[in-house]
């Protein structure tokens, strides 16, 4: 599903040069639910984009599905992002002015055409059917991740991306998220790979990356 | 939602968001195309104006006068040499096709007296044709006749403002007037018919020609010609002007013995050449008015402008968002073009409006108290809402741009 061979990421910082990722090589398999763990500043968000075709490497190739997208146009990157893969964000990144229904809408903008019937199925199975004429500002945090989860599952992609889902939440809540993640994920069998920094939040995934000064330290498979 | 609904929809959704700062930047574009409208309404409300007067004078008139010499040996000015006699009116009459009336006339300034009210006027000698030539109607009374002018007879017609002056209260027709030594009976009114930059004929004092020759004047040419001030013709068509004008100049020429390279010793001038003469200048004046007016509509699309950059800003994580999302380039785009168009367009609406009303206004109340007739047409209305929708997408292009090129990771992690 994904592959990264000897990914570089070096940003100008003046005349100096910062080296984020230095040479990361990783492999995930179709289905898995892979944890990203590591100290605050090791690249490991910065990987996270290079996943998400949010960004290119500096050196190295990355295959997502067989396919290198490393070379790829910004317009390219953008039917990528589009079609394959969904995300969750720590700080929800909802749209304040639209309803809940309209931003899981919204996830599916661009990835060939709204429909408004699967926005509110998703919006069902995240558990928020009575909530979908609510904007965010009306919902708790744990409601708002959970339509931003509705957003990235609607277009049904093949990877979910996730930078600490559980950041910003309790543990009660966190809990509750990471339950309706693996639920989700079992259902509609695609790839999740996630960030955390919490070692319980970890333990809900078979595949568990330990990251540190921009290069993979250790993996575990559960 | 119909689909091509969906990217308007959402613009709208976008200036709801900010209701008092989208009002304002409307209000730039209303201002603007409000000016345009009114501007060139009061630019179109002259011309038709100008040309409903001459058409009432009567659209098909030709007017010969003797030509402008300009005195050689120091004295500036000019001055003109009586050349038209009543035998070239004749000649016309006679020898050139497509004409209905020929009318000579000239004129005398009298001192005209009844009772004790007295008014200084010009006195205009006319031949009966005079009346088809100006498209006279008496509103009492009877016009000159071919009797009246052949016996000279020492009657007039007098227009409706002198009527008014001579004789407040007592029926005109049928009272003597004093006209220098000569005692004359008034023998119609003229139709009133408002006045016009030509002159009006509400201020005439008519008499037969031939009364006017021997009592005031007996003018005459060496070959003993009798001389005229002015020959009116009427054409038969409208269109028949510039065919008429070539034969009346030829006939003229060969009475008048001139050679040819020398030139004309009379002007000749058509209503037709004046009329598309003063639907030039009056079509420039409009687009002057309305250039001027465009200059508060471009100062609106630079409002347009700044707003969209400031809201592009705003939106930067809005924007990271999108592309996280999928959106292309193209999306961003055409997500703020239509924002900017949308805003403009719903400015120029309104401005259509307002200033149509403006128009309305002006037209009921006037301009520093002259009359004014406005008229606002489809044309104007059409320029101005497509000049607003253009100005929409060309100020927006530039922050369009700028949130279609923003960096998606940047833009996510802008506070
Ligand atoms: N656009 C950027 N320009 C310069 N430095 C950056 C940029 N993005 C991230 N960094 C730096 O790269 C390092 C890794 O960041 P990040 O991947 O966010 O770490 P993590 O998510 O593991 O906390 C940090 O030191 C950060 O300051
Ligand atoms: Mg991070």
């Amino acid at each position: 599903m994904i592959r990264l061979r000897d990914i570089a990421k070096v940003y100008p910082m003046g005349n100096r040069e910062l080296e984020v990722l230095r040479g990361v090589n990783l492999h995930v398999k179709q289905g898995e639910m892979v944890a990203i763990m590591g100290p605050s500043g090791s690249g490991k968000t910065t990987m996270l984009n290079l996943i998400g075709c949010l960004d290119v490497p500096t050196s190295g190739s990355y295959y997502l599905e067989n396919r290198e997208v490393s070379c790829l146009s910004r317009g390219e990157l953008a039917q990528v992002r589009a079609n394959k893969i969904g995300f969750i964000f720590q700080s929800y990144n909802l749209l304040p002015q639209l309803s809940a229904l309209a931003n899981v809408e919204l996830g599916m903008k661009y990835a060939g055409g709204i429909d408004s019937e699967k926005a509110m199925t998703a919006l069902a199975r995240v558990g928020l059917s009575g909530r979908a004429n609510h904007k965010p500002s009306e919902l708790s945090g744990g409601e708002q991740q959970r339509v931003s989860i509705a957003r990235a599952l609607v277009k049904n992609p093949p990877l979910i991306l996730a930078d600490e889902p559980t950041g910003n939440l309790d543990s009660h809540t966190s809990e509750e998220i990471m339950a309706m993640l693996t639920t989700l994920h079992n259902e509609q069998n695609n790839t999740l790979v996630m960030i955390t920094h919490e070692a319980d939040i970890a333990h809900y995934c078979q595949h568990i990356i330990h990251f540190k000064d921009g290069q993979i330290e250790w993996e575990e498979a559960v | 939602m119909k689909k091509w609904l969906e990217p308007l929809a959402n613009a709208w959704q976008g200036a709801r968001t900010h209701k008092l700062r989208s009002s304002l930047t409307i209000l730039g574009i209303v201002i603007g195309v409000a000016a345009v409208i009114a501007l060139m309404s009061i630019g179109r409300g002259v011309q038709a104006g100008i040309l409903s007067n001459i058409e009432s004078l009567g659209s098909n008139l030709i007017t010969i006068t003797p030509a402008m010499s300009y005195e050689r040996g120091g004295v500036m000015g000019a001055s003109s040499v009586a050349t038209l006699t009543l035998e070239d009116a004749a000649a016309i009459s006679e020898q050139v096709s497509r004409v209905i009336a020929v009318a000579p006339y000239s004129s005398s300034n009298q001192q005209l007296v009844y009772g004790s009210e007295n008014v200084n006027a010009q006195i205009i000698g006319v031949t009966p044709e005079y009346q088809a030539a100006y498209n006279l109607e008496t509103a009492e009374g009877a016009f000159i006749s071919e009797y009246n002018y052949d016996s000279g007879a020492k009657v007039t017609v007098i227009g409706a403002s002198v009527a008014e002056e001579l004789f407040s209260g007592v029926d005109p027709v049928g009272q003597k007037v004093r006209m220098g030594t000569s005692i004359i009976t008034v023998m119609g009114v003229l139709e009133s018919k408002g006045s016009s930059m030509m002159g009006s004929t509400d201020d005439a004092v008519l008499i037969p020609l031939s009364t006017l020759q021997q009592t005031f004047s007996q003018q005459r040419t060496s070959t003993g010609e009798h001389i005229v001030s002015t020959i009116a013709i009427t054409v038969s068509e409208q269109g028949q002007a510039d065919y008429v004008v070539g034969e009346v100049t030829d006939l003229l020429r060969s009475r008048h013995r001139l050679a040819s390279g020398e030139d004309d010793d009379f002007s000749i001038r058509s209503m037709e050449e004046l009329v598309s003469t003063i639907t030039e200048i009056s079509g420039t004046l409009t687009l002057f008015l309305g250039a001027i007016a465009a200059i508060s509509l471009l100062v609106g699309g630079i409002g347009v402008m700044n707003i969209m950059l400031v809201s592009v800003v705003e939106r930067t994580r809005e924007i990271g968002i999108r592309k996280a999302l999928g959106a292309r380039e193209r999306d961003i785009w055409s997500q703020f073009l239509t924002e900017s168009a949308l805003l403009s367009f719903t400015g120029g609406l309104i401005g259509v409006a307002v200033g149509w009303g403006a128009s309305k206004i002006i037209s009921g109340v006037g301009i520093m108290g002259s009359e004014m007739t406005t008229v606002v047409s489809a044309d104007i209305v059409i320029l101005a809402l497509a000049v607003s929708v253009g100005i929409g997408l060309l100020f927006g292009f530039l922050p369009a741009r700028r949130a279609a090129q923003l960096n998606p990771i940047e833009a996510l992690r802008y506070e």
